[in-house]
């Protein structure tokens, strides 16, 4: 249950706010911290929280792109192709990358369950295209990227999700 | 040395800005003691007279912004924009980053003068980690009594938090940001009543919303005044403004420079700034403003012409968010304008009808277009169609979603043509798109 085991940053989220509705956004994201994705039990624990009906949550859920309705890999990586980083190649990268994963825009996720590859609207990071975020973090080691640099940190998260 | 002509980027002249102790050597946080100092009103009217203009994209005068808040309301709010997600845009990240205690500061200061009773800083959901930071710098300053209870001893509580959006860029329209803020989908409001008003504001109260670029120049602007501000930039865009130097060019990058010291050519050429484009290409055209403002040919005299506010309106474009993308001589401009569409379909929240309808018609005709399968008509038919978009909806996105098409239309007809029908096969199409210049070029 989310209420016990992250009661702190829950009372954190409120204490925000002059109203509980405002923190559905951070308790989302706990939720989805939790699970790895925003299932409909997920969806409904937020709502008890918030004091709100689950087809509300549901549908903020839908509205930001950041939330995921569907499981996800270990690592998300989520590739920049918005029209600066494309300028320099963002496109073919992301393709190259699906390809070497074995994904296609349909099949974002590797079966084994360890990447999702999606790409996305501008990252913020433009003058370091092209550019991923993974789990929703950047690293100066995903920016400038190649395909020889993107195949190192591929194998850097296989083996640390090995160890896992 | 000259003045600094540095206002923002800080850390590249004092290292280590980003630190408590570093930053108030360096007249931290004094321009918030001095503001407590003085009457809201005062504050107000100083800003005022620096004329700065908002550095979100509309270049709103921001110390009229702020007098516009009924003082007699007992609750008000301060709400920063750091949504920053217009393609090209970046300099807010690096400012929060940096030198985030100087946009605390800054914060604190419009709360100050419209006598906030909290402040929250909207990020983008992928600003995750420069949330964390701005935290932790949250909490330093809270300590030193510059945030919460009993400011300086003022007997004023003003706390301030942040809040991280989810992926979605309409939340960087004012009102959408309030509803997103207030845990709604991010749709914007039917205005009036407008933000500063009593009912607009977030929880319906009177609000203050600033980009992180327009307030993080309020603390220089305390310390200093106003007519020490003025002295940097043009009598119409006073002030410094970072410039975020992406696409085609070798060292794309954040440069800060006064408005109007500056122009295009400079700023894409010149060794200090974008040094070039890679393969020494020519350039063919430039979008001042990120994927929503109008787009430039690289003429001799829009090269010329300085970076300010009312130099670029000469040239029909807007200096915006200064987002500038440079793109070279094998760009097709076709290609841009459908990668910029397939964008705004994305992120039209679907309020309006002509937004929603027409960004998915655009990029179904454009789709056609990149496809060597359009006909001659339809390159009215986008125009007429983007046409229909302008002037109509209840936010600038549907404005933002018809420029990319009137103006590359408009400027490069060329490049469309060379997708019609039998010229497409004949004159090789869509043969080259964005560019692969190899990363790091
Ligand atoms: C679709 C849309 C997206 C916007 N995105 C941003 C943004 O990401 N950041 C921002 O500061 N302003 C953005 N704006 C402008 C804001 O609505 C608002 O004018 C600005 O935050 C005011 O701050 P300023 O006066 O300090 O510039 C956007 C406007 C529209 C219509
Ligand atoms: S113009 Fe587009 S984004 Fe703006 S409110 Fe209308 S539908 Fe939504
Ligand atoms: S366009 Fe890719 S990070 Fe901005």
């Amino acid at each position: 249950m989310l209420a016990d085991k992250y009661a702190d940053r829950i009372e954190t989220a409120f204490a925000k706010y002059p109203t509980k509705r405002s923190a559905v956004m951070p308790l989302l994201y706990i939720a989805q911290e939790e699970y790895g994705w925003l299932s409909p039990e997920a969806i409904e624990e937020v709502a008890s929280l918030c004091d709100l009906d689950p087809t509300q949550v549901r549908s903020i859920a839908g509205f930001y792109t950041m939330y995921r309705e569907r499981p996800k890999g270990k690592y998300w990586l989520q590739v920049c192709t918005d029209l600066a980083c494309a300028l320099k190649g963002a496109d073919e990268f992301y393709e190259q990358l699906l390809e070497e994963l074995g994904l296609d825009h349909e099949n974002d996720t590797t079966e084994d369950g360890t990447f999702t590859v999606e790409h996305v609207m501008c990252l913020g990071a433009c003058d370091r295209a092209p550019m991923l975020q993974c789990n929703f973090h950047f690293d100066p080691k995903y920016d400038r990227l190649d395909m020889e640099k993107a195949r190192k940190l591929i194998e850097e998260w296989r083996s640390e999700a090995k160890k896992k | 040395m000259a003045m600094a002509t540095r206002i923002l980027l800080r850390e590249l002249d004092t290292p280590n800005i980003h630190k408590m102790d570093v930053y108030m050597k360096n007249d931290g946080y004094e321009g918030l003691k001095k503001a407590i100092g003085m009457k809201p009103a005062e504050v107000i009217d100083e800003v005022k007279a620096s004329n700065l203009r908002g550095r979100g994209g509309a270049g709103f005068p921001t110390g009229v912004k702020w007098s516009f808040i009924p003082q007699t309301e007992p609750v008000k709010y301060v709400v920063v924009n750091a949504d920053e997600s217009e393609t090209g845009t970046f300099k807010d990240r690096q400012i929060m980053e940096n030198n985030p205690h100087q946009l605390i500061e800054g914060a604190m200061i419009a709360a100050w003068a419209i006598q906030a009773t909290a402040v929250y800083i909207y990020l983008r959901g992928e600003y995750w980690d420069v949330a964390a930071g701005l935290d932790k710098c949250i909490a330093e300053a809270e300590k030193k009594g510059f945030v919460g209870k009993n400011v300086l001893k003022s007997g004023w509580d003003c706390p301030m938090y942040t809040h991280l959006g989810a992926g979605a860029y309409i939340c960087g329209e004012e009102s959408a940001l309030l509803e997103s803020l207030e845990g709604k989908l991010g749709q914007p409001r039917v205005r009036p009543p407008f933000p500063a008003q009593k009912g607009g504001g977030l929880y319906a109260e009177p609000t203050v919303v600033n980009n992180v670029e327009t307030l993080a120049n309020v603390p220089w602007i305390m310390v200093n005044g106003a007519a020490e501000y003025k002295k940097f930039g043009t009598e119409q865009s006073p002030g410094t403004k970072v410039f975020c130097l992406s696409g085609h060019v070798k060292k794309p990058g954040n440069y800060e420079a006064p408005l109007g010291s500056l122009t295009l050519r400079q700023l894409i050429f010149d060794e200090e700034y974008g040094g070039g484009v890679p393969g020494d290409k020519k350039v063919k055209a430039v979008l001042p403003s990120g994927g929503s403002g109008p787009i430039i040919p690289a003429t001799d005299e829009a090269l010329d012409m300085p970076l300010t506010y009312e130099d670029m309106q000469k040239l029909g474009t807007i200096l915006g968010s200064a987002s500038i993308i440079v793109m070279d001589e094998d760009t097709d401009i076709a290609w841009v304008a459908a990668k910029v569409t397939k964008f705004f379909k994305h992120e039209s929240c679907g309020k309006c009808t002509p937004c929603r309808e027409g960004t998915y018609w655009l990029d179904k005709v454009l789709d056609r277009i990149m496809a060597d399968q359009a006909r001659e008509s339809d390159i009215d038919l986008i125009a007429n169609i983007a046409k229909n978009m302008q002037g109509v909806t209840l936010c600038a996105l549907g404005d933002f979603a018809a420029n990319p098409i009137i103006h590359t239309v408009k400027n490069f007809p060329d490049d469309f043509k060379r997708h019609v029908g039998e010229t497409a096969v004949t004159a090789g199409g869509s043969a080259r798109r964005g560019a692969a210049a190899p990363a790091g070029d």
